[in-house]
C-alpha cells in the first residue's frame, strides 16, 4: 500500500507567524504589481473593443496589417499561428466601438477587403461596446461578494461564526492572491476568469471545511487537550486527504491549462494558481485565525461548538 | 448478496441506463448514434460556430411614436368636439403641448385628457390669452411602453428570423429592470452582416403629407421657404436615394404621421410602372379608413413614403386610395434583393424602436472545432491521469472510484440532455472540474477508511463508519460549492451560465455517485468475500 503523509506531526500553528508573513508578502507583491501597471489587463468583456481572428491564404507581414488600420484605433496585431504562419489576431480599442459593437468587425473586414481581396477568411470575431464593461465589473464583484456571504452564513450555521469568518477570510485571501498573480504575469481578466474565481470560492473552502469538520469531531472526543493541539492534530490527520484532493484537482486543471486551448487558458491559469493558494490557506490562514480568536477570547479553555 | 445491495444495484443500473439513453437515444447505426448525440447534447455557439448579438433596444423611440400619435389623436378629437386649438405638438419623447386652447374650455379640455388620454398628466398650463397645456406621460405608463417595445421587438425579430429560415435560432430578452436588451444567436452563421441587416432594420413605415409640391436640393434651401424657421408641425426629411440626377434631395413634410406600418396588413414584391422591382402593400380596415380620408382630402398633393426616417418616394395622389399602395425605389429603383428584403421586414412588422449591438461574437466553424478538440484532449488527459493515480494509489478500490467517476459523467451528460442545457467551452472546463471534484469525494472517503482500518476496525465496520461520517463533510463541502455555483449562474451570461449549469449538475450527481454508488460497490465486494477483514485500498 502506498501511503503519503501518514503519521505526520508538524506544528503548523506554531509557524503561523511565518505563514502570515508569506501571505502578506504574496498580497503585497500582487498589490505592487497592480500599482505598477495601473490596472488589471481586462479582457474585451470588461473594457470593450474588438478582436478579429483572420487567416490569410498567403504569407503576410504583420507590419502590412498594422498599416491598414488607423493608428488611433489599433490596439495590437499578433501572429497566432506560430512562426511563419498567416493567422493573425487584430485587436481594436474601445474607441472604435463606443456605441455600436458591429463597427469593429466591419472596420477590419473592409480594410482587409480593400487590400487582400479574396485572400483572407475571418475565423471569428468578438466585439463589445464600451458601455457594457463597467456594469459587468460591478456585477462580477457583487456576485463574488454574494458567494462569500452565502458561504459565511452557511459555515457559521453549521459550525460557529468564527469558523465561517475564518474560512471566508481565507477564501477572500485566495481570490486576492490569485488576482495578484494575474497582474504579475499580465494575464487577461475576462468573464471566464470571474467564473474561475467564483468556482474557487466554492472549491477552496472545501479543504477548510474538511479540517474544521475534523476539529469538531476531535473536540467531542478529546476534551482534555488544549485547542491548539487539537487544531494541529486535525490538520495533520486530514493532511493526506487535503493534499491528495487538491493534487488530483490540480492535475485536472493542469490538463486544462496545457491542452485546453487558448480561449480557456486564462480560466485554467486562475484555477491552477487558486488551487495551490487555496490549499495553502486552509492550513496557513483559516486554522490560525480560529486559534487566534479563540485564544483572545478564552485564554485557556477550549472554545468550540460541541454539537 | 443481500437484498439491500440488490435494490441499490438495481437503482444504480436504472439511473445509468436512463442517463445513457437520454443522450444516445436508441441508435440503430453509428451514424444514427452520432446524430442522436449532437441532437441531445446541445453545443454552444462557441463550440459549433455561429453568431451572437446582444442588441440594445432604444425604447425611447417607442415612447416618441406613442407621444406623436397621441398628440395627433388629441388634435383630431378637439377639432371634432369644438375646442379651439392652434396646434398640438410633441416637445419631447414623453411630452407634448396643446397650444392656443380656448381658455373658456379649460375644464372640458381637462376632462378630455383625464378621460381619453389617461397615460398622460397635465403637468403645466400657461394662460396668456389662449392657454398652452403641457402633457407628460405617466412614469408607469412609460415603463409599460418600454417593456412592450422590447416584447414587440422580440416578436418582430422572431418573425424575421423565421422568414429567413435560420436553423435553431435563440432569441431572448436579457438584462435586469431598466436594461432593455435582446440576445440573438444564430448557429452556423459566420457572416453576421446579412442577418444583422434584416433584424436590425427598424422598418418603420410612415406616410406623411408633403408640404408644397417640390423637393429641395439642400436642407437649408427647404428651410428658406419658411424664412429659416420651420413651423413646429413640419419637418425636413432627406430622401433615401437621389432622383434621376442621383444626388439626394430634401422634402418638407408634416410632422404628424397619418398612416403607419401598424396599419399594414401585408406586403409583397411587385413591379412599378417602369417594370422595376417595387413593394406593394395592403392596409387593414382601420388603416384603409384613415388612408381613404387622407387621400380623398388631399388629391393632387404629394404623399411622402417614409421608411426609417428617410423619404423613399413621394408620389402624387391622383385619386382617393383606400387599402393598398406601392412603394417604388425612387429614381434609381430597388434592386430585386432590396425589394424582397423590404417586403420581408414590412410584413414581419416594424421594430417599435431602433437597436444597436452592444456585443457581437462570431465564431467560425473551424475555431469551434478547434475548441472541441482541445476540450476533448484536456478532458481525456485529466480523466486518464486521475484514473491512473487512483488505480495505483488505492489499487482495487481505485476501480470503485473510477466506476463512480464515470457514472458521475454519465449522470452529468444525461441530466444536461434532460434539461436541454447547452455545453459550452467553459462548460467543458466544468466537466473537467467535475472529474476533479468527484474524485475528491472518493479520496475523502478512502482516506477515512484507511484511517479506520489502521485504528484496527474490520473492513465492514470501517466502510460503514467512514461513509456515514464523511457524508456530513461531503454535504458541507458540496453545499458551499453549490452556493458559489448558484451565484455564478445568477451573475453569468451565455457561456458562463453554461459553465455554472454544468457545475451545479456535476455537484449534485457527484453526491449520488460518491456516496450511494461507491458505498454500494464496497458492500458488494465485501459481501462476496469469505474473509471480510481485508480490503484492497
Amino acid at each position: 500500500m502506498i501511503e503519503l503523509f501518514r503519521g505526520i506531526k508538524v506544528d503548523w500553528l506554531g509557524k503561523r507567524k511565518l505563514f502570515f508573513v508569506i501571505s502578506i508578502v504574496l498580497l503585497v507583491i500582487g498589490m505592487a504589481s497592480l500599482l505598477y501597471r495601473g490596472e488589471f489587463n481586462y479582457g474585451l468583456d470588461f473594457k470593450g473593443g474588438t478582436v478579429v481572428s483572420v487567416r490569410f491564404s498567403d504569407n503576410v507581414e504583420i507590419g502590412k496589417i498594422r498599416d491598414l488600420l488607423p493608428d488611433a484605433s489599433i490596439q495590437a496585431v499578433q501572429n497566432t499561428s506560430g512562426a511563419g504562419g498567416s493567422e493573425f489576431q487584430i485587436e481594436l480599442g474601445q474607441s472604435v466601438v463606443n456605441e455600436d459593437a458591429s463597427i469593429g468587425r466591419q472596420t477590419v473586414t473592409s480594410a482587409l477587403e480593400k487590400n487582400f481581396p479574396g485572400k483572407f477568411t475571418v475565423l471569428g470575431s468578438e466585439s463589445v461596446s464600451a458601455k457594457v464593461g463597467g456594469d459587468l465589473r460591478r456585477q462580477a464583484v457583487m456576485a463574488t461578494l454574494y458567494a462569500l456571504v452565502g458561504i459565511l452564513i452557511y459555515i457559521a450555521f453549521r459550525f460557529e461564526w468564527i469558523y465561517g469568518a475564518a474560512a471566508v477570510f481565507a477564501v477572500f485571501h485566495d481570490t486576492l492572491v490569485t488576482l495578484g498573480f494575474f497582474s504579475l504575469f499580465n494575464y487577461e481578466i475576462n468573464l471566464t476568469v470571474i467564473a474561475a474565481l467564483l468556482t474557487l470560492v466554492g472549491y477552496s473552502v472545501n479543504d477548510t471545511i474538511v479540517v474544521f469538520d475534523r476539529v469538531r469531531e476531535n473536540l467531542k472526543t478529546r476534551r482534555r487537550d488544549d485547542f491548539e493541539t487539537i487544531l494541529n492534530d486535525s490538520i495533520n490527520q486530514t493532511l493526506s486527504r487535503t493534499i491528495l484532493t487538491s493534487g488530483l484537482t490540480f492535475l485536472t486543471v493542469l490538463a486544462l491549462f496545457i491542452f485546453g486551448g487558448e480561449i480557456i487558458n486564462n480560466f485554467a491559469f486562475a484555477m491552477v494558481i487558486g488551487i495551490i493558494v487555496g490549499t495553502y490557506s486552509s492550513v496557513a490562514v483559516a486554522a490560525p485565525l480560529v486559534l487566534i480568536y479563540t485564544n483572545a477570547r478564552k485564554p485557556k479553555a477550549v472554545a468550540a461548538n460541541r454539537r | 448478496m443481500t437484498k439491500r445491495i440488490r435494490i441499490r444495484s438495481v437503482i444504480i443500473i436504472v439511473v445509468a441506463v436512463a442517463c445513457i439513453l437520454r443522450f444516445t437515444g436508441i441508435p440503430t447505426s453509428y451514424a444514427d448514434l452520432k446524430a442522436n448525440l449532437s441532437k441531445n447534447i446541445r453545443l454552444g455557439l462557441d463550440l459549433r460556430g455561429g453568431t451572437q448579438l446582444v442588441l440594445q433596444v432604444h425604447v425611447d423611440d417607442a415612447l416618441k411614436a406613442t407621444t406623436n400619435q397621441t398628440a395627433e389623436a388629441l388634435r383630431v378629437q378637439m377639432e371634432k368636439d369644438g375646442i379651439t386649438v392652434v396646434q398640438v405638438v410633441p416637445t419631447a419623447v414623453d411630452t407634448f403641448e396643446a397650444r392656443g386652447v380656448d381658455p373658456a374650455k379649460d375644464s372640458e379640455f381637462r376632462n378630455m385628457i383625464e378621460g381619453g388620454y389617461s397615460d398622460y398628466d397635465i403637468v403645466s398650463s400657461e394662460s396668456a390669452g389662449a392657454k398652452t397645456y403641457t402633457m407628460k406621460m405617466k412614469m408607469r405608463a412609460a415603463e409599460e411602453y418600454r417593456v412592450q417595445a422590447v416584447d414587440q421587438a422580440l416578436r418582430t425579430i422572431e418573425n424575421r428570423v423565421n422568414a429567413l429560415g435560420v436553423a435553431e435560432p435563440v432569441i431572448q430578452k436579457r438584462g435586469g429592470p431598466g436594461e432593455h436588451e435582446i440576445i440573438v444567436q444564430f448557429p452556423g452563421v459566420d457572416d453576421p452582416e446579412y442577418v444583422k441587416g434584416i433584424i436590425g432594420k427598424a422598418a418603420i413605415l410612415e406616410l406623411k403629407l408633403v408640404q408644397g409640391t417640390n423637393s429641395y436640393p439642400t436642407r437649408d434651401a427647404a428651410m428658406q421657404q419658411f424664412g429659416g424657421i420651420l413651423p413646429s408641425n413640419l419637418e425636413v426629411l432627406e430622401s433615401s436615394k437621389g432622383e434621376n440626377s442621383g444626388s439626394k434631395v430634401f422634402w418638407v413634410v408634416n410632422k404628424v404621421t397619418n398612416v403607419t406600418g401598424r396599419d399594414l396588413k401585408s406586403a409583397g414584391v411587385s413591379r412599378d410602372e417602369n417594370g422595376r422591382p417595387a413593394v406593394s402593400f395592403h392596409l387593414n380596415a382601420a388603416g384603409a379608413q384613415k388612408f381613404g380620408k387622407l387621400t380623398g382630402d388631399n388629391v393632387g398633393r404629394l404623399l411622402a413614403i417614409v421608411l426609417d426616417g428617410t423619404v423613399v418616394s413621394a408620389p402624387r395622389l391622383n385619386s382617393r386610395i383606400t387599402d393598398n399602395g406601392i412603394i417604388t425605389g425612387g429614381g434609381a429603383g430597388f434592386a430585386p434583393d432590396e425589394a424582397r428584403d423590404l417586403a420581408l421586414v414590412l410584413k414581419s412588422g416594424a421594430l417599435p424602436a431602433s437597436m444597436t449591438p452592444l456585443q457581437e461574437a462570431v465564431v467560425g466553424a473551424s475555431l469551434g472545432a478547434d475548441s472541441i478538440k482541445a476540450g476533448l484532449i484536456a478532458s481525456a488527459v485529466a480523466l486518464g491521469s486521475v484514473v491512473i493515480f487512483v488505480l495505483v494509489y488505492y489499487r482495487a478500490s481505485g476501480i470503485n472510484a473510477t466506476v463512480a467517476m464515470i457514472l458521475n459523467l454519465v449522470v452529468l451528460f444525461g441530466a444536461m440532455a434532460y434539461f436541454g442545457a447547452t455545453l459550452t467551452l467553459p462548460g467543458i472546463a466544468g466537466v473537467i472540474l467535475t472529474i476533479g471534484v468527484g474524485i475528491d469525494s472518493n479520496v475523502l472517503i478512502f482516506e477515512r477508511i484507511r484511517e479506520e482500518l489502521h485504528a484496527g476496525k474490520t473492513a465492514v465496520s470501517s466502510v460503514a463508519t467512514s461513509f456515514s461520517r464523511v457524508f456530513i463533510t461531503l454535504v458541507d463541502t458540496h453545499l458551499a460549492a453549490l452556493i458559489s455555483a448558484i451565484c455564478l449562474f445568477l451573475f453569468g451570461t451565455g457561456a458562463i451560465k453554461g459553465f455554472a449549469v454544468t457545475l451545479v449538475i456535476g455537484l449534485v450527481s457527484n453526491m449520488f455517485t460518491a456516496v450511494f454508488v461507491s458505498r454500494t460497490l464496497f458492500e458488494m465486494v465485501l459481501s462476496n468475500k469469505e474473509r471480510t477483514d481485508t480490503l484492497s485500498i
